[in-house]
C-alpha cells in the first residue's frame, strides 16, 4: 500500500540503527507519546535495535487506556437504559467500568453498537425517531474533529434524539504534567503525528524551552519512528533543544485550519481526569454552551457516584501511562491480567502498552522478567 | 484508536462544505470518507483517514524526506 510499505523497509532500519550506534555517546531516555507508536515499537522490535543506552519509554497516548473509570461507569448506566441506543468506537466495548463493561451491556440487552466514523450514528439517530442515540465520544485531538462534526450537524439537522458522551483528551497538558511530575526522567519526546497534523506544532515550543526537552513531531512507520529517534539524539548530543518536524508529509505547521476552527465552534478547553494519572489542568475539552442540549451528561444527569468508582488496586497502569515502569514490572501482567480478562485499560486496548507486551512479548518476558 | 490511514481519492460529492465525502481506496478496501477538512483534495491525491474523516493530504515530495535522509548517511552507516 503506497505510503506505507515503503516505511517498513528492513533495510532503511539497519542504517539507521547503525547512524543511531555511531553518534550516541551517553544513555538516553526519549518518551513516544502515543499510543500507535508504542504498539509499532514493540511490534516491529524497534527498541531493540537501538543502543543499549537509549531507553524508549511509553506515553499516556491512548484515549482508551486514559478514560477515567467514572466515565466508563457512566456510559455503561446510560447504555443501560431501555430507551437508549448507545454507540461507541470498537475499542471502548471492553473496558472495564467498576463491575462491567458495554459488551457485557450489550449480552445483557442493552443496545450497544459498534461504529466505525462518528457520523454513522446521526443515521443511527435518524432512523429511530422514538429511541434516544448516545455516542460516546472519546479520543485526542486526532478524533475530536470528526466528534465534532457528529454534533455540529446534529445541530444542524435538529436530530433532538442524539447526544454525546464527551471525553475528550489533549495531548500538550499532559505532556507537561509528566515533564513536571518529581520523578519524570523523560530527556526528549516523539510527539504525536497524527494530533499535529490536526493541531499544528505551535505548543510544543513553549515546552521545550521551558522544561528544555527537544520535541520531534514523529509518525507511525518504523521508518518513521527510527528516524524521529535520530532527530532526536541528534538534539540531545548537540544540546540543542527545538521542535523537529519528522512527520512533514502530513503535518504542517499550522495543522488543518478547518479542523481547528470546527473544534473552536464545538469544544471548550475544560479541565480533565485521566485513568491512573489524575486530574490535569485544561487537558480536555467540553461541549460548548451552545450544544449543551446535546450533552449526554445534562441528558441522563447523576448516574454515577463517582466515589464508588473503583480502580483494581494490583493495576499500575499509572505508573505506565506515566513512562515510570513498563509493563513487565506489573506483578499482575500475563496472570491475574490478560487481554482476555483485562484488570485495567492499557491492557484493554491494542494501543495499551500492557496489551503491546502481551501480544508480541508474552513469552520472553516470561522468560526472562525484565522484558524490555 | 489514533490510528490513521493513507488512502487515494476515487471520486468526490460535493454537498455542502461539511458534506464533502467521497470513496477512498486503501490498498483495495474501498470506504466512504468525510472529505470536508480537507477542501482542496480531489480525484487520485492521497489523504490521511481516521473514523472516517480525512485529517489532512499527504504531500508527494515530502513522502521522500526519509529516503533521501538515508541516502545521504555516510558509508559508515550503509551495514
Ligand atoms: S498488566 Fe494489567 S494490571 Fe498490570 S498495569 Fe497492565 S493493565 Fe494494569
Amino acid at each position: 500500500m503506497k505510503y506505507l510499505d515503503e516505511y517498513r523497509d528492513a533495510e532503511g532500519a539497519r542504517k539507521f540503527a547503525s547512524l543511531l550506534a555511531r553518534i550516541t555517546t551517553r544513555p538516553w531516555t526519549i518518551m513516544e507519546v502515543c499510543g500507535g507508536q508504542t504498539h509499532a515499537i514493540v511490534r516491529f522490535g524497534i527498541d531493540e535495535l537501538l543502543p543499549s543506552g537509549i531507553t524508549l519509554v511509553h506515553g499516556p497516548g491512548c484515549p482508551v487506556c486514559v478514560t477515567p473509570i467514572e466515565m466508563v461507569d457512566r456510559a455503561i448506566a446510560i447504555a443501560r437504559r431501555p430507551e437508549v441506543i448507545f454507540c461507541s468506537f470498537g475499542d471502548m466495548m471492553r473496558v472495564p467500568g467498576t463491575c462491567s463493561d458495554l459488551l457485557r451491556v450489550k449480552a445483557e440487552g442493552g443496545d450497544v453498537r459498534m461504529i466505525y466514523a462518528p457520523i454513522d450514528a446521526l443515521e443511527i439517530a435518524a432512523r429511530n425517531p422514538d429511541k434516544q442515540i448516545v455516542f460516546f465520544a472519546v479520543g485526542f485531538e486526532t478524533t475530536a474533529p470528526a466528534n465534532a462534526l457528529a454534533v455540529y450537524q446534529a445541530r444542524r439537522r435538529g436530530l433532538r434524539n442524539f447526544s454525546m458522551l464527551v471525553s475528550q483528551v489533549l495531548v500538550p497538558p499532559a505532556m507537561q504534567a509528566i515533564l513536571e511530575a518529581p520523578r519524570c526522567r523523560v530527556q526528549g519526546f516523539l510527539a504525536a503525528g497524527h494530533v499535529c497534523a490536526v493541531m499544528g506544532i505551535d505548543a510544543y515550543g513553549p515546552l521545550a524551552a521551558r522544561f528544555g526537552v527537544p520535541i520531534v513531531v514523529t509518525g507511525f512507520e518504523p521508518l518513521d519512528i527510527l528516524h524521529g529517534i535520530t532527530m532526536c539524539v541528534q538534539q540531545l548530543e548537540e544540546g540543542r533543544v527545538e521542535v523537529e518536524n519528522q512527520y512533514v508529509r502530513a503535518v504542517r505547521p499550522e495543522g488543518n485550519r478547518r479542523a481547528r476552527d470546527l473544534l473552536a465552534e464545538v469544544f471548550c478547553v475544560v479541565p480533565r481526569e485521566w485513568r491512573g494519572i489524575g486530574e490535569i489542568p485544561l487537558s480536555g475539552l467540553s461541549l460548548r454552551p451552545e450544544y449543551s442540549d446535546f450533552d449526554a451528561e445534562r441528558r441522563f444527569p447523576a448516574e454515577v457516584d463517582s466515589r464508588r468508582s473503583i480502580e483494581p488496586s494490583l493495576c499500575i497502569s499509572g505508573e505506565i501511562l506515566q513512562g515510570l515502569k513498563k509493563p513487565s514490572e506489573c506483578p499482575a501482567f500475563g496472570r491475574q491480567c490478560t487481554p482476555e480478562s483485562p484488570l485495567g485499560a492499557t491492557m484493554v486496548s491494542s494501543e495499551g502498552a500492557c496489551a503491546a507486551y502481551y501480544r508480541y512479548r508474552h513469552v520472553r518476558t516470561e522468560a526472562t522478567t525484565d522484558g524490555a | 484508536m489514533c490510528l490513521a490511514i493513507p488512502g487515494k481519492i476515487l471520486d468526490v460529492r460535493d454537498g455542502d462544505e461539511w458534506q464533502r465525502t467521497g470513496r477512498v481506496d486503501f490498498g483495495g478496501v474501498v470506504k466512504e470518507v468525510s472529505l470536508a477538512l480537507v477542501p482542496d483534495a480531489g480525484v487520485g491525491v492521497y489523504v490521511l483517514v481516521h473514523v472516517g474523516m480525512a485529517l489532512s493530504t499527504i504531500g508527494e515530495a515530502e513522502a521522500q524526506e526519509v529516503f533521501a535522509y538515508l541516502r545521504q548517511l555516510e558509508p559508515e552507516d550503509v551495514p
